[in-house]
């Protein structure tokens, strides 16, 4: 493991870093470390935290013991009956909704990020149009989630205040409930998620396309390759590193997106996701053992994450 | 311009289209908030607010149905004077207007051979009235609903009305106190404010001695203690919420600021050490070397060298973490509750509570998006720094 060196004469005495570190490191432990721990243990109680979670099995039911929350947070949004309905209602449960979070959310926000942050590149208006873009990141998920449900707004009378619904009947078609029709809804609330989060991709791009030596595209185009060609097989391979990190980046933020779907549809006509089933069993049913069964899950999804970021950040330290 | 400029020129055009239109998403839902938040309440709710431009409500139908009697500006008729507002206050709903017009007067039919509207038009054409003769003024933009939403006002009027006409709901008083109502925006900003300035200037605080420790302090197990730290950025909120509000019922401190604090602090303190550690880390090493030649302390060291080099880390840090604290709902949410409602907290309350329609939403969503806009585009080079610098966070 690489180590920086610190000069000898600056290695004063045994005790002293522990001062400068002290603060931090009990607030740390008070606020992570010694919850996290205590949140697994909890994760086997009932909802009290004082009885297994082994009592609280329904007689007659598959029981998985201490582990019933876990069988509680696993099955119980799926029906069961066959396997057709259990790929069904699998994908309209928070764990499928969270899938489509991933997979549209993280394509779309750093595809948009990286084309815009090509096609802005060099251009008059380079810092304006690449703020307006990043600006969603400065506004809080309740904010941006007030703007689209405006935009998404269904009147159910004959006038549409709803900009979305309003183009949609002016084009002679019929208002639709964007935010409580299941399917349509999880992918409008992505919508929003993408409308905040592309800033944050393009920034991060943006910077590594620049970061792209202007002597190998120079003598790309003089062999005559073209401008698609130079992207695709020059500029994407080299600023591949930076893609990964903002891919790696996008889904943990995805995976613990809470407010977005709280605020607009309360996770609601089948667009829950796991953060916000999280809070609900938490802090709605008030089932202490569900809810943290559900955010164990959460972090057993993040864990290959976390190694990642150990992982590049060791890398980062050898070549320091 | 000759051919090949010109050919240039076409070249360019779908990708400046592509831009414009990418611009345009990004900006126009922001935009249609900020509009709809300075019209009347009754506008918001008639009309788009891309028509806030357009001629007033009932203008168009009045002209067609009424104005070649009445006139212009209503009064032309003198015994049936539409600008006098004793006489539309008397027929202020459609309803009431609807069997005048089919009345004959003078033993012709009120329309002359004209057919008579239907209800949709007669209810534009009252609201116009209303308008003109100053019933019930319309103007095309007000700050009402900014005022309103600071008051955490509800009734069915605006605040300024009910306190000009001295009936006002129970919970509002009419005077400078109303902004302090538990229920307005303006007591919520107050709130996020002491929750926001100490939950960042704690983690910087103690991010800047632990920083420091990291890159210019040697002890044992440095290096995996800090990669433990890299992991521990990542962390959901949602995995250590339940064991603390479970301790904080304990000690009492369920929505108090204090717990806010501490736990921001705490789920601050590993990307704000990290951020420190690598810029401190990567100040040159013979600076440090010469002070402790010169025979300064660690101490002197850290707050006479790290801590002035480090400002614009700092900075960046801070501007992070405000707004990251100022745009938090979950922490909010439990541990501060409607005891101490922030900003972001009264917005969702008010999003699923029925008493609160689209004025006083758009309003108090603008008003919680105003710190950190201005934040932003004055102090955005910084901010963008501090978030990319991580580029991960809990």
């Amino acid at each position: 493991m690489a180590t920086k060196p610190v000069p000898k004469i600056m290695q004063q005495g045994k005790v002293t870093p522990y001062y400068y570190l002290a603060p931090a490191l009990v607030l740390m432990f008070f606020f992570i470390v010694y919850p996290m721990v205590n949140t697994i243990a909890l994760s086997f109680r009932d909802k009290t935290g004082i009885q297994s979670a082994a009592t609280t099995c329904t007689p007659g039911k598959p029981c998985w013991g201490s582990f019933e929350n876990y069988h509680y947070a696993l099955t119980a949004e799926f029906d069961t009956s066959s396997a057709a309905t259990i790929w069904k209602t699998f994908w309209l449960s928070s764990y499928g909704n969270t899938i489509k979070w991933i997979i549209f959310m993280v394509a779309f926000t750093v595809i948009i990020g990286l084309v815009f942050a090509k096609i802005v590149d060099g251009i008059k208006y380079e810092a304006l149009s690449k703020a307006i873009l990043f600006m969603p990141m400065a506004i809080s998920f309740v904010g941006a989630g007030v703007i689209w449900k405006f935009v998404y707004n269904y009147g159910s009378q004959q006038i549409q205040v709803g900009l979305l619904n309003a183009i949609i009947t002016s084009l002679g078609g019929k208002p639709i409930s964007f935010l409580t029709t299941p399917v349509l809804n999880t992918f409008m609330l992505i919508i929003v998620g993408i409308w905040i989060w592309t800033g944050f991709c393009m920034t991060i791009l943006s910077s590594a396309l620049k970061s792209v030596p202007d002597e190998i595209l120079e003598a790309a185009r003089v062999d005559g390759a073209t401008e698609w060609r130079v992207f695709t097989k020059i500029i994407i391979p080299i600023i591949m590193p930076t893609i990964l990190v903002v891919i790696t980046t996008m889904v943990i933020n995805v995976l613990k997106l809470f407010d977005l779907v709280y605020v607009m549809t309360g996770g609601n006509f089948n667009t829950d996701v796991i953060a916000n089933r999280m809070y609900t069993e938490m802090y709605i049913n008030f089932n202490m053992g569900r809810g943290t069964a559900v955010a164990v899950i959460l972090v057993i999804a993040i864990i290959p994450f976390i190694y990642m970021n150990i992982k590049r950040f060791l890398a980062q330290e050898e070549m320091r | 311009m000759n051919k090949q400029k010109l050919n240039h020129f076409f070249a360019k055009i779908p990708k400046n289209a592509l831009i414009v239109f990418i611009i345009l998403i990004w900006i126009i839902p922001t935009f249609g908030l900020l509009v709809t938040s300075l019209r009347p309440i009754q506008s918001i709710n008639n009309s788009g607010w891309w028509t806030a431009l357009n001629p007033a409500v009932g203008s168009k139908e009045y002209a067609q149905n009424c104005e070649a009697c009445h006139g212009k500006n209503g009064d032309l008729i003198p015994t049936a004077n539409l600008a006098d507002p004793d006489l539309i206050k008397k027929y202020d709903r459609s309803v009431l207007m609807m069997p005048s017009l089919k009345r004959e007067i003078n033993g012709q039919p009120h329309m002359g051979n004209q057919e008579i509207p239907d209800a949709k038009v007669v209810a534009d054409i009252v609201v116009y009235l209303k308008n003109i003769s100053g019933v019930e003024k319309m103007p095309r933009f007000t700050f009402n609903n900014y005022l309103d939403a600071l008051v955490g006002y509800r009734g069915t009027r605006t605040y300024a009305q009910d306190c000009a006409d001295g009936t006002p709901p129970l919970d509002i008083k009419c005077n400078i106190s109303d902004i302090l109502n538990p229920r307005g925006m303006g007591r919520s900003f107050v709130n996020s404010l002491m929750v926001t300035i100490p939950a960042t200037i704690l983690p910087i605080l103690f991010a800047a001695f632990a920083g420091y420790a990291f890159s210019w302090m040697h002890f044992k197990g440095r290096m995996l203690l800090f990669a433990v730290l890299v992991g521990l950025q990542v962390v959901p909120l949602q995995m250590t919420m339940v064991p603390i509000s479970r301790i904080y019922s304990q000690l009492g401190m369920n929505g108090t600021f204090l717990g806010v604090w501490l736990f921001h602090t705490g789920f601050g303190l590993p990307y704000a050490i990290y951020l420190m550690r690598n810029f401190l880390g990567s100040l040159p090493k013979d600076l440090f070397e010469s002070a402790y030649l010169d025979g300064a302390s660690h101490w002197t060291a850290f707050y006479k060298l790290a801590i002035p080099l480090a400002m614009p880390a700092i900075a960046s840090l801070g501007i992070f973490q405000f707004l990251w604290v100022w745009n938090d709902l979950l922490v909010a949410l439990v541990f501060l509750g409607g005891t101490k409602p922030v900003m972001t907290y009264q917005i969702s309350n008010m999003v699923s509570s029925l008493g609160a329609g689209w004025h006083l939403l758009t309003a108090a969503a603008f008003l919680s998006m105003l710190l950190p806009m201005i934040v932003f585009f004055s102090l955005q080079r910084y901010f963008v720094r501090g978030m990319m610098a991580g580029a991960v966070k809990g």
